[in-house]
């Protein structure tokens, strides 16, 4: 398991005033935030609020203007890249690859051979609800499954830090909510550290142990709330319940100021 | 919705497989003649206004000779034009495909190092401004009346179109893939491999089947520049005897040779990008 220690912190990652601007435009000021190790952290905010550049800058494709990032111990931005996994917007397949070979393409890029990395990939596909679709083209899969074979090639670089953008951001509500319900049980599953990124607080709520609230541009971290991680019980009895709604309000009234 | 929940791993979600209807051979015949059916027609029209304007104004088959008449020396002067058609047929394969490759080398090595791309690109551009087909007497005169003179003016006219499409194509991929990829561990190589070329084949197939069109072309200046056989050289021969029907018969030829090889490029394209293909068809 690359999550692994022996760097002597129960800190997955660590930003320490964290600041990026593009142009004129700052698009996060001053951020600080600690995950713990195998913490599932949701980031809601507005759309434009930076969301979107705080998980590359956590994952070392771009690196900030100001502040420190550690993402399990290292600095440099060529081995937070070693140890975070991007899963993005769109699922963004490979339309030339069938899905079994868009989900084991990680492996295939650390030098396993094409045969290995399908036969290592596949018992993971009947796990996701995929068997039966090993061999059909991204172009011949619902909006859902593309998402599912996405989370899996994730998944498959086999990483300590798993970042999602808005994983469910192109789907339809219904969709949407399946699938929401499935990244729930699929996430308890999984080793790594999650940080997902989405602007509808109510996935935020169900998904994340903790929900990191991002004021409009210049993302700065307004609050830090509970997530409906604890809850038990479906999708439908959770965003249901008093419990659920009352945190639903609270988010809504701290982002609405 | 529904009172029961799907369970976390298998999830009702009903597979939206494009099941190709299939089609009987009437459908597929009128498609075909939906698709060709046009083209023909405006083709035989032509064919047709031609012949009558020939027979009906006692035009002399030197001056223009009509299709019917261009036919039939199409099969009596078979045994001339078959080994012609044979020489320029290989000068155009040969400088084709010397073209694609080098053309195709060129454009991943020119997307891999932006400083070759700064240096090159320019001179690529401004090399397009001199006139390829004025250098076929000055090439002749360095490489001899063999088949290299003409291999290398088939291969410069095709060269263009297919870096500048290698280029654009690989250029084009979207970005968030790349990042995505390098996510993934990818290195330089992998992520060239794995998306940028593979998103690039559509593009690149449209600088082949343009330059697919232009390599005849190059093979008829570069015989006509000096040499003693080929579809060109044929031509060249014919003129002074004002022998028009075998000028055109040759022409005639020379337009298969372009289409054969266009289609055989089309046909690559649907084996190697079948995906892009599909797309295309559509259309």
């Amino acid at each position: 398991m690359t999550s692994g220690t022996g760097d002597g912190t129960a800190l997955a990652i660590d930003l320490a005033g964290v600041g990026k601007a593009f142009g004129g435009l700052t698009a996060l000021a001053g951020i600080h935030l600690s995950m713990p190790r195998r913490s599932r952290t949701a980031i809601v905010g507005p759309s434009g609020g930076g969301k979107t550049t705080l998980l590359r800058i956590i994952a070392g494709l771009v690196e900030p203007d100001t502040g420190l990032v550690r993402v399990e111990g290292v600095t440099a931005a060529r081995q937070r890249l070693g140890r975070c996994a991007l899963m993005p917007q769109r699922d963004l397949l490979l339309p030339w690859r069938t899905a079994l070979d868009n989900a084991a393409i990680a492996l295939e890029n650390r030098g396993v051979g094409r045969a290995e990395a399908r036969r290592r990939t596949h018992p993971l596909f009947e796990r996701f609800g995929l068997a039966g679709f090993e061999r059909a083209r991204p172009a011949e899969l619902s909006g859902g499954m593309r998402q599912r074979v996405s989370f899996l090639r994730t998944l498959m670089a086999d990483k300590g830090v798993l970042l999602l953008d808005e994983p469910f951001g192109a789907l339809d509500s219904i969709t949407r909510a399946q699938l929401q319900e499935w990244l729930r049980a699929a996430m308890d599953a999984v080793p790594p550290t999650v940080v997902l990124v989405t602007h509808d607080v109510e996935e935020a709520l169900l998904l994340g142990q903790r929900v990191v609230v991002l004021s409009r541009r210049p993302g700065r971290v307004v609050t830090v709330l509970t997530g409906a991680d604890g809850f038990r019980g479906s999708r439908r009895q959770i965003v249901t319940s008093p419990e659920f709604v009352s945190l639903k309000e609270q988010a809504l009234a701290v982002i609405g100021s | 919705m529904k009172n029961t929940m799907p369970s976390a791993t298998q999830l009702p979600d009903l597979p939206e497989l494009p099941v190709p209807a299939a089609r009987g051979r009437a459908a597929r015949l009128r498609s075909a003649l939906r698709h060709y059916g046009p083209p023909a027609l405006i083709m035989l029209i032509a064919l047709g206004l031609w012949e009558l304007v020939v027979r009906l104004a006692h035009i002399p088959e030197y001056l223009l000779p009509a299709p019917s008449q261009v036919a039939a020396d199409l099969a009596a002067d078979w045994p001339v034009l078959a080994p012609a058609l044979l020489v320029t047929l290989w000068e155009v394969l040969l400088g084709f495909v010397i073209a694609a490759v080098a053309g195709v080398a060129l454009a991943v090595l020119l997307h891999l190092s932006p400083v070759a791309r700064r240096a090159v690109y320019p001179l690529l551009i401004g090399s397009q401004t001199v006139p390829i087909i004025v250098l076929a007497p000055i090439l002749v005169i360095m490489l001899g009346y063999g088949i290299a003179p003409k291999l290398v003016i088939v291969a410069l006219i095709c060269f263009f179109p297919i870096v500048v499409n290698g280029i654009d194509g690989l250029r084009s991929v979207d970005p968030e893939l790349i990042l995505m990829m390098r996510t993934l561990d990818a290195s330089r190589w992998a992520i060239l491999r794995r998306v940028e070329f593979p998103a690039a084949l559509p593009t690149i197939f449209s600088g082949l089947r343009i330059a697919a069109t232009f390599a005849a072309i190059g093979a008829v200046f570069g015989e006509w520049s000096g040499s003693s056989q080929g579809l060109g050289y044929v031509m060249l021969a014919a003129t002074p005897n004002l022998l028009t029907a075998r000028i055109f018969a040759a022409i005639v030829l020379l337009t298969a040779v372009a289409l054969v090889l266009f289609g055989v490029v089309s046909l690559l394209e649907r084996i190697c990008a079948p995906w892009a293909a599909r797309r295309s068809i559509r259309d």
